[in-house]
Order: C-alpha cells, then structure tokens, then sequence
C-alpha cells in the first residue's frame, strides 16, 4: 500500500511540473488572454484556439485560452475577475450575457487593462462596458439575412435547432431568421441538447410531427452534424431547405453533397485573430482602427468551397 | 507513523487512553489539512509571480471556495447522515430563476421573492426526504429525477414566460433593498478603502472608479459560507442532534433502537442542503443581477468532491464539516490558480480527477492506518 501510494505522489508530481514550467518558460513580450463562453465541448472553438495561437505567434505575444468547463456564465465571470487579477496587457473576450460579464470587465478596463470584445454581444454593448472595439457577426442581423435569402428561395415554414438554449445571443438567430422569413417564431425554436444521439432523434420526431416543415436552421456544427444524419436517415436529406451558421468538417460535405444550401461563416478565425494584432499594435505604436470589425455574415455555398475544404474545422 | 496499531485487549475500548499525537490523527480532516498546504505550497512555488497573491487574485479564489464552501457544508452534513443529494446544481439554477421570476417579471419586492424562494426550494428538499425515507429507495436515485424536474422547470418557465432563458433587471429590482443587501452585500468597505488610500492595497488606474481600491470588500458570499462552516461544525460536533446526525449514516437501524429519530433528521438535512443551494443561488443572482438557465450545472459532483477530499465517507457515519470546508477551499484554489499558473485549461478536469483520486486514496490510508480495520 505504501509503495504504491508513493509513486502513485511521483506520478501526481512529475505529471504538474513539466506543464507549469513549460508555460512559464514562454516569449517575454506582451500578454493576452483570451476568455470565451463556450464549454469544453463545443468543438468550434478550436478554430478561435488555432486563430489566437497563430496570432501569438506572427506577432510574438504569449496568448492563452480560457473558458468555463460547463458553460456556466458566473463562471464565466470568475475566469474574466482571475485574468485581471494575473494583470496581462489585453484581455479579448465573448459578452454572452451583459448582466454577468458587465462588472468583471468594467473592473478589469478600470484597472487598466485594455478589452476587445469579440464573437457574442453587440457593438452598443462594447461600448457600455469601456471595451475598444467589437469584432464579430451581430446574431440578430445575420439571422435576419439568412431568413430573408430562405424566403427567396420560396421557404415558408421552418424548424430552428438551438444546442445552446441557455444563450441568448444564440437564439437571436432564430428570432431574426423568423423575422427574415415573414413568420412567427412559435415553437419552431427546438431545445435539441448538446448530445448528437438526442439532438439527431428530437429532429427525427419534430419532423414527424410536422411535416408540413420546409426548412431547417441549424445553429452550429453541435447541432448540423446530427441533423445532416437525421435527414440522410428519414430520407428527407437534399429534400429540405436546410441552411446552418458556422463550418465544420461535416457541414462543408453536407454542402458539397447538396444536402445544406449554404453555410453561414462568421470567420471566427478573424475574430480571435484580429484582436490580438489590433492590440499588439495598439501598445507597440498606439494605432487603432476607428471602427467595430464585422467579422461576417458570409455565406458559404457549393461554389468556391475548395478553400474552405481545406481549412475547415481548423483556420474556418 | 508505521507502527501497527495494537488492539487493546485490556478494558473497555470507549475509555482507553490515547497519546495526543494519535487523538491528532484520528481527526477526519486530517487529509484536508495536508492537501491544503500541499496545494499552497505548489502554488506558491509555482504562480507566486502571477498575480495569484495579491488583493484581486486573493478575493479570486477566495469567493470561488466560498462558493464552493456553501454547498459543501450541506452536503457534507447530509453525506454523514448517510444520504446524497444530486439536486444541488438544478436547485441553484431553480432558486435563481425563481428570484428573477419573482422579482422583475411578477414585480413583488425582492425581499419577498427572496423569502418565498427560500419556503419553496426548502419544502423541495423536505419532498426530496420524504421520499427517500418513505420509499427507501437510495437518495441517488431520488434526488437525479429531481435534478432533471428542476433542470427542465428552470429552462421551460423563463422560456414560457419571458421568451428567453436569462432574466436580467435583477440588480435594478434590489436596489436599496435589505434583504437583497445581505447577500448580495459587501461588508468591512471602509477598511479596504482605507487599504486603498494607504496604498497597501492596488486601486483603480482610471474609468469612473480611479482611485478606490480594486478589492472593496468582503463579499456576503464568504460571510455566509464562513457562518455556515461554523454552523455546520458546532451544530455537528457540539449538539446532541451532531450525534444523532452521525448515528442516522452509521446505522440507522442501531440508531432507531436507541430512540434517535432517522427519519427526522435526514428529512432535516435535506431541507438544509436545500437551504445551502438556495443562499448560493441568491448571492449568485444579487451579485450578478440576473438568473440563467445555465446557473448551476455539475454543482452537485462539485459539491461532493469536496466533501469527499474533506475525508466524509461516502458511505455515511463519518466526516467534518471543517474537512469539507478545506475540501472546498483546495477545490477552488487549484481550479483558480491552474489559471493563473497558465495550465492549458482544458487540463483542469484532468487535476482534478488527479485530485480527487489522490486525496480519497489518501484519506482511506491514514484511516486505515489509524482504526486498524482491514
């Protein structure tokens, strides 16, 4: 039992030590810390992850990556209090609910660190809390865009598949999608879960259930990927108008193969990327753009989809 | 340390003589003890540059295991009683978004919502006891179907009723209001913004608060956990029902012939950690000034993690309350201060899993070591 216990402390020792030192041994230039909303496993953050990192490294800056295991915003605010207590040059970050975030980042702004606020919140928003700039796709305007495309395109009733119920900047989508489209979001707004398995099925059985259904709004891969197997598995795949935001692996094949219109980016790669220039640039010579960024609406259709093939799931 | 203990084969075993040392040992938070310097001593070694020991890192971790702390105490109490409860993360959610829908969306003043959520979320705990002891059926079972009844109430009724799943204006509501006040609150102001002035503390470079100290006080949050730790203790270890609470997970059967009324107190610490879930939730919403449906999620494995590092058995009958409270404070330090010490953050669950492991295994050796059992 003794032995074991002690190498099991050795084990525990030599696990923590090389990772501690390994991020304390890093560039001496500025530091910049990056917070977002989204819990471990929403896989789309890794593009913001790539976009920081490579950021980091163009411009010599120690970048790191923070976010909430669950997804729970008062941790949220936590981590925002933590990152200006360990007093970095810049922190970047997502507004996923103003009451929240407000009094963490006004204190950290107050305390002299300089904020962007980049992906969720609006640009009225950014300002309210002291924050230099906004970089990212406001929710409510791009779903409107995309409502009113699908309503070109002859759409009349639609299904909205929200993984992250909890958001409300992510339903925005929805709303403005709905408002887009000319129809009242009723219930058409379905709270699908984060587990493939059980999104995949609640789409099954929404369908089922009304099949006069036209269209499908998919929020994000969480929620695309299920739907895409959903559809391939009641046949309906190719049939329905089914338009998504964001890219991922699965999302460019359901492109490609016909099954999804078009993809909605909102090139989160700019967003994790464009801030850290914009603030390494801002303390190097003290420039700064006069602008909010809009980092998208873009739609991604089958043309020119060979870039972003390429890329997808890593830099788009 | 190595010596095998000798079974006593002279008199009676309740009144044998025992060296301090060994009375030192026996304790259940002896394990919280040693992990708490073990993790101070890393850390201090570690991110002592990092920012992690000045005012702002200190009140960073600090409200974290206070956070922590609260619910511990309660499950703590109820774990020794020989029951779990799984609810506590739903009823954080649940209670905040009662306040919210209370207060801004009905309009009643919040000290009113306040009260009104604390009756509901108690006589919830109350049900969640009555069942188990009604039905027998193990509390982990009991307490997961309310973990969903309450996870699915707290999303459907903002969703219903406000279209939305977080309800804002919280803050705006509770203004000037004395019981939003005391949780919500902040005490020992003046001290820190003489702090402030002295310059021993660091204060704000500019916006509309340049010049008063970055940390203003101390939150209510901490004081409630410090008063429920104290509560939890001597209400464990100083009273006749701390026995009775001790007896009910030893043996509950042996308890019941000796006149101790099980069924009583496990209901009683169901409604108390019902009621520890509740202040968490309401300093949550007062501080933040809005209630999501998020709020809350795996709070209950959180909770029971640090009663667990505290050295409570999970079967029942055994542990402190002081242990659980060191179990929430290493709990929160290692999870802030990973970030401070610029760990990946993805690796947090892995040092915690780590964590967890080493101190159960930890904590079953010295008892082992100690009572001699096999």
């Amino acid at each position: 039992m003794k032995r074991k216990l002690t190498s099991l402390l050795m084990g525990a020792a030599l696990a923590v030590v090389p990772v501690v030192s390994a991020t304390l041994a890093s560039a001496e230039g500025e530091k910049y810390v990056l917070v977002s909303h989204a819990p471990d496993s929403d896989s789309w953050w890794n593009t913001i992850k790539n976009g920081i990192a490579l950021a980091g490294e163009q411009m010599g800056v120690e970048v790191e990556y923070r976010n909430p295991p669950t997804g729970d915003l008062a941790d949220m605010a936590r981590i925002i209090e933590q990152a200006a207590a360990a007093g970095p040059n810049g922190i970047i970050t997502t507004l996923a609910d103003f009451d929240v975030l407000q009094g963490p980042i006004k204190a950290a702004v107050d305390s002299g660190i300089d904020v962007i606020i980049m992906n969720t919140g609006t640009p009225e928003q950014a300002r309210e809390v002291g924050a230099l700039m906004y970089v990212g796709q406001p929710e409510y305007d791009a779903g409107l865009a995309a409502g009113m495309r699908a309503k070109d395109d002859g759409v009349t009733s639609f299904l909205c598949v929200n993984h992250a119920i909890q958001q409300p900047t992510v339903g925005e989508r929805c709303r403005g999608f709905a408002d887009g489209l000319g129809v009242d979001l009723g219930d058409s707004m379905l709270d699908s879960g984060t587990d493939p398995a059980e999104i995949k099925n609640k789409v099954l059985a929404y369908l089922s259930a009304n099949p006069e259904t036209d269209g499908i709004l998919t929020l994000g891969p969480v929620s695309a990927d299920p739907t895409i197997a959903a559809l391939e598995e009641n046949g309906m795949a190719g049939d329905l108008y089914f338009g998504t935001f964001d890219l991922g692996d699965e999302i460019v094949k359901g492109i490609k193969a016909g099954v999804i219109q078009w993809g909605i980016d909102q090139q989160p790669f700019l967003q994790a990327y464009l801030p850290v220039v914009i603030l390494t640039n801002y303390h190097r010579y003290g420039v700064l753009p006069g602008n909010n960024i809009n980092s998208g609406p873009g739609f991604v259709t089958a043309d020119g989809l060979e870039m972003v093939e390429k890329f997808a799931g890593e830099y788009r | 340390m190595s010596e095998t203990p000798t079974v006593a084969v002279t008199d009676d075993e309740r009144v044998k003589e025992m060296s301090a040392f060994r009375k030192a040992l026996i304790r259940p938070e002896l394990g919280g003890i040693c992990g708490t310097i073990i993790v101070f001593t890393l850390f201090l070694l570690f991110a002592h540059d990092s920012g992690m020991f000045n005012s702002q890192g200190i009140m960073n971790w600090s409200v974290v295991s206070a956070q922590f702390m609260i619910i511990a105490v309660g499950a703590c109490l109820l774990m020794i009683a020989g029951e779990f409860d799984l609810s506590v993360g739903s009823m954080i959610g649940f209670a905040g978004m009662m306040i919210a829908i209370f207060s801004v969306t009905l309009g009643w003043p919040v000290w009113m919502a306040i009260l009104v959520t604390f009756a509901l979320c108690i006589a919830i705990g109350a049900l969640n006891g009555y069942i188990v002891v009604r039905t027998g059926l193990p509390s982990f079972i009991v307490t997961l179907a309310l973990l969903f009844i309450l996870r699915g109430f707290t999303i459907y009724l903002p969703q219903t009723i406000e279209r939305k799943t977080i309800i804002g204006g919280v803050a705006d509501a509770a203004q000037g209001d004395w019981l939003a006040a005391l949780f919500g609150g902040k005490v020992l102001t003046g001290l820190f913004s003489w702090l402030g002035e002295a310059g021993l503390i660091e204060t704000f470079e500019r916006g509309t608060r340049a010049g008063q100290p970055v940390v203003d006080g101390i939150p209510m949050l901490i004081v409630w956990a410090l008063g429920l730790v104290v509560f939890g203790h001597v209400l464990l270890t100083r009273t006749r029902f701390g026995n009775w609470i001790y007896a009910s997970g030893g043996d509950a059967q042996a308890a019941r012939y000796v006149g101790v009324p099980v069924n009583r107190v496990k209901i009683l610490m169901f409604m108390f950690t019902a009621f520890c879930a509740t202040v968490f939730a309401t300093c949550q919403v007062m501080e933040f000034g809005s209630a999501g449906a998020d709020r809350g999620l795996l709070k209950e494995f959180e909770a029971i993690i640090a009663v667990v590092i505290g050295g409570a058995l999970l079967t029942g009958g055994y542990g402190s309350v002081i242990g659980a409270a060191l179990g929430a404070l290493i709990f929160g330090v290692v999870q802030q201060g990973l970030f401070f010490a610029g760990v990946e953050s993805s690796l947090f669950r892995v040092f915690l899993g780590i964590i967890l492991l080493f101190a159960v295994v930890l904590n079953t050796y010295i008892r082992r070591m100690i009572t001699g059992e096999r």
